[in-house]
């Protein structure tokens, strides 16, 4: 069974898109991350769950202020894997992506790592600060132990770069919408329409598109040019802070992922 | 080597041994291909090395004097030759390949450039080169060193430089590296990030060390005029390790000279506090290379110590690794307290004064002058000078810093 192709077949079925948000594991603390996590999971298609790390270079100011937090707070593998263990037994079908940076599995050991995240429930790892040339000793482990190894596809490229990328990424290719980090505002490279296409040709798993999506307008644009979903992150922590709170604005954009 | 970590086939474009590599962002790939191919062009162009040449010898002032010390450990059987790369334009050794990675920033057609610093000694020549350049330059710089080297940022904004200050994390060098690559992630098109250290993703490591090679084959040089053969020991500090690179790469193949790297000890290696690396890191992935550095269990980078800002770098250049496995440079550390000693002892007894950094490497001789050595001739690379630390190190010497 793979939660990723099966949640696809389901969302082709019903005439949607996949909403994907995304949190930090032990975010604000070890002990209330669940509740954070929740909500998010009301209407969650699949969950993106982030290892906090000291030195995040691919995340923007509010992803790093939170992941800061976790860490001050506590937040550990240990913690992270209990949390993991815990939603996969809430939800046994809901597909869960992690997002790391090298150094977090690296000083676990590869193997150790993706046998952990194995055990744990985890469908799928992506490792923020490892392109598709320095993948390999990652998307091994993976493997082996039952992980898809996600890559990111970014709009700058080559035809090269895209084609190993749309080889090695497995359950679905986390593509860039633009360049830049998370939560932040810039645009360059191809439009997504075309980059989606071209992934669509060299046979990658669904497009999920991240970074920079805030409003239902951002994901009808990125759906319109042919992505299978979407993933939120900075936004939410950004918006859990106003006085509506996070719900109403999770249902706007979860509506927004009807075709 | 254990099969939990990536394990290379030998040997790979940007690999020193298994050290080093490109863990990078996907998005940052391109941008380093695009230096890449700009630097293996111009490392064979002789109008760029002609340029690069005509800069270093006009602008910079190079070459700079070897000199011989007059009374630093006289008596001791060490007889001490400093490379006066504080006396290079900027004060300080990275003035040198900063005017090349200028040069190759035109090339490229980049309008904008951006750095990190810690010191502020790479701030400054980045600064000082945007403006001969005329290239506008942001500097990030840890808001705890904008503190620490007030002078420099004061120097950087004269040159006409941004300078942004980082309070993130430890608001240091690491940090700054880290609001730096995220600038570039956004920016890469316009911009060249001007890396300052032999660390960071291939080609860095490589491109750095290449043009600071200058430092060792003169000083080669010069020994050889003065003395008629290589010293017995070259010596220098050791934070990324550019300016150690830069004077050992000339000695490599002299196998009868020592080499030797001086890491920072900060309070002592047992404290905790200190920013030795190779002697008490751990292998790991940071800023773009798998190398030594200071990380916790759970993989979390740990904050550096040192008195000097410009040391003060939880990683190391990814060659340094390599270089202490394969034996060929020995690795040592001086604290603090040595430091700041050899820091005022220079300036009483040569009138010179060295960079904190630099005070690491002369540290070590005068341990070693303690020893009762064997006669022996010692180049110590004077790798910037001490006017940027004066308050910093007036307050210590007043006792109000810890």
């Amino acid at each position: 069974m793979n939660r990723y192709q099966d949640l696809f077949n389901r969302l082709r079925k019903t005439g949607r898109a996949a909403f994907v948000p995304f949190a930090i594991l032990g975010y604000p603390s070890p002990a209330s991350s669940l509740d954070w996590i929740r909500p998010l999971i009301e209407r969650a298609d699949a969950l993106e769950l982030g290892f906090p790390f000291s030195d995040p270079i691919a995340d923007g100011p509010a992803i790093q202020k939170a992941a800061h937090m976790a860490l001050r707070a506590g937040a550990t593998r240990a913690t992270h894997f209990a949390i993991l263990a815990r939603i996969r037994a809430e939800y046994p079908d809901l597909p869960i992506g992690l997002l790391v940076y090298a150094n977090l599995v690296y000083r676990t050991g590869l193997d150790a790592f993706y046998e952990t995240a194995h055990q744990a429930g985890v469908d799928s790892v992506l490792v923020a600060d490892v392109p598709v040339s320095e993948i390999q000793p990652f998307s091994n482990a993976a493997c082996a132990h039952g992980i898809d190894p996600i890559l990111i596809a970014p709009p700058n490229a080559s035809d090269r770069t895209l084609a190993q990328i749309a080889r090695t990424s497995q359950g679905y290719t986390y593509v860039l919408s633009r360049s830049g980090i998370t939560g932040t505002e810039t645009v360059a490279g191809r439009p997504s329409n075309e980059l989606l296409a071209r992934l669509r040709d060299l046979g990658a798993p669904p497009a999920l598109v991240g970074f920079g999506i805030s409003n239902p307008e951002d994901v009808r644009r990125v759906l319109r040019a042919g992505a299978a979903g979407v993933i939120v992150g900075s936004s939410l922590i950004e918006k859990a802070k106003t006085p509506q709170g996070l719900r109403p604005y999770l249902l706007e954009l979860w509506q927004a992922t009807r075709l | 080597m254990s099969a939990t970590h990536p394990d290379p086939d030998p040997p790979r474009a940007g690999r020193f041994g298994r050290w080093g590599g490109r863990y990078v962002p996907e998005i940052l790939v391109p941008a380093l291909d695009q230096l890449e191919t700009a630097f293996e062009h111009a490392r064979c162009d002789p109008d760029f090395q002609a340029e690069l040449s005509h800069l270093l010898t006009h602008f910079a002032g190079r070459p700079t004097p070897i000199t011989r010390c007059a009374n630093f450990l006289r008596g001791s059987g060490l007889e001490v030759y400093l490379k006066r790369e504080d006396l290079l334009h900027g004060g300080a050794h990275k003035t040198n390949q900063v005017l090349a990675q200028m040069l190759l920033a035109r090339r490229m057609g980049k309008r904008r450039v951006i750095a990190e610093t810690g010191a502020g000694q790479h701030g400054v020549a980045v600064a000082l080169a945007g403006a001969r350049f005329q290239i506008p330059v942001r500097i990030y710089m840890g808001q705890r060193d904008c503190e620490r080297q007030a002078p420099n940022v004061f120097r950087m904004k004269l040159f006409g430089a941004e300078v942004i200050p980082v309070d993130s994390g430890s608001a240091t060098l690491k940090d700054a590296m880290n609001e730096a690559l995220r600038d570039w992630a956004a920016s890469y098109e316009q911009t060249h990030y001007l890396v300052g250290t032999v660390a960071g993703p291939h080609p860095f490591p490589t491109l750095v060390r290449e043009f600071q090679q200058v430092i060792g084959e003169e000083a080669r040089a010069q020994m050889l005029e003065e003395c008629g053969h290589p010293p017995d020991a070259v010596i220098a500090c050791v934070g990324g390790g550019s300016n150690a690179i830069g004077i050992f790469s000339a000695f490599l193949a002299d196998s009868e000279t020592r080499l030797v790297g001086v890491e920072p000890a900060g309070q002592g290696l047992a404290s905790g506090r200190h920013g030795a690396t190779l002697a008490r890191g751990t292998p790991g992935i940071l800023h773009g290379a798998e190398t030594m550095i200071l990380t916790d269990e759970e993989g979390q980078i740990q904050e550096s110590h040192s008195i000097s800002a410009g040391l003060d770098y939880p990683g190391v250049g990814p060659e340094h690794v390599d270089l202490c496995e394969r034996g060929r440079v020995e690795y040592v550390s001086a604290t603090d307290a040595e430091a700041l000693d050899a820091f005022t002892r220079l300036s009483r007894e040569e009138g010179i004064i060295p960079a904190l950094e630099s005070a690491h490497a002369l540290a070590y001789c005068i341990r070693l002058a303690r020893e009762r050595p064997p006669a022996s001739r010692m180049l110590v690379n004077l790798s910037g000078r001490g006017d940027k630390d004066l308050s910093h190190v007036q307050k210590y010497l007043d006792g109000s810093t810890p």
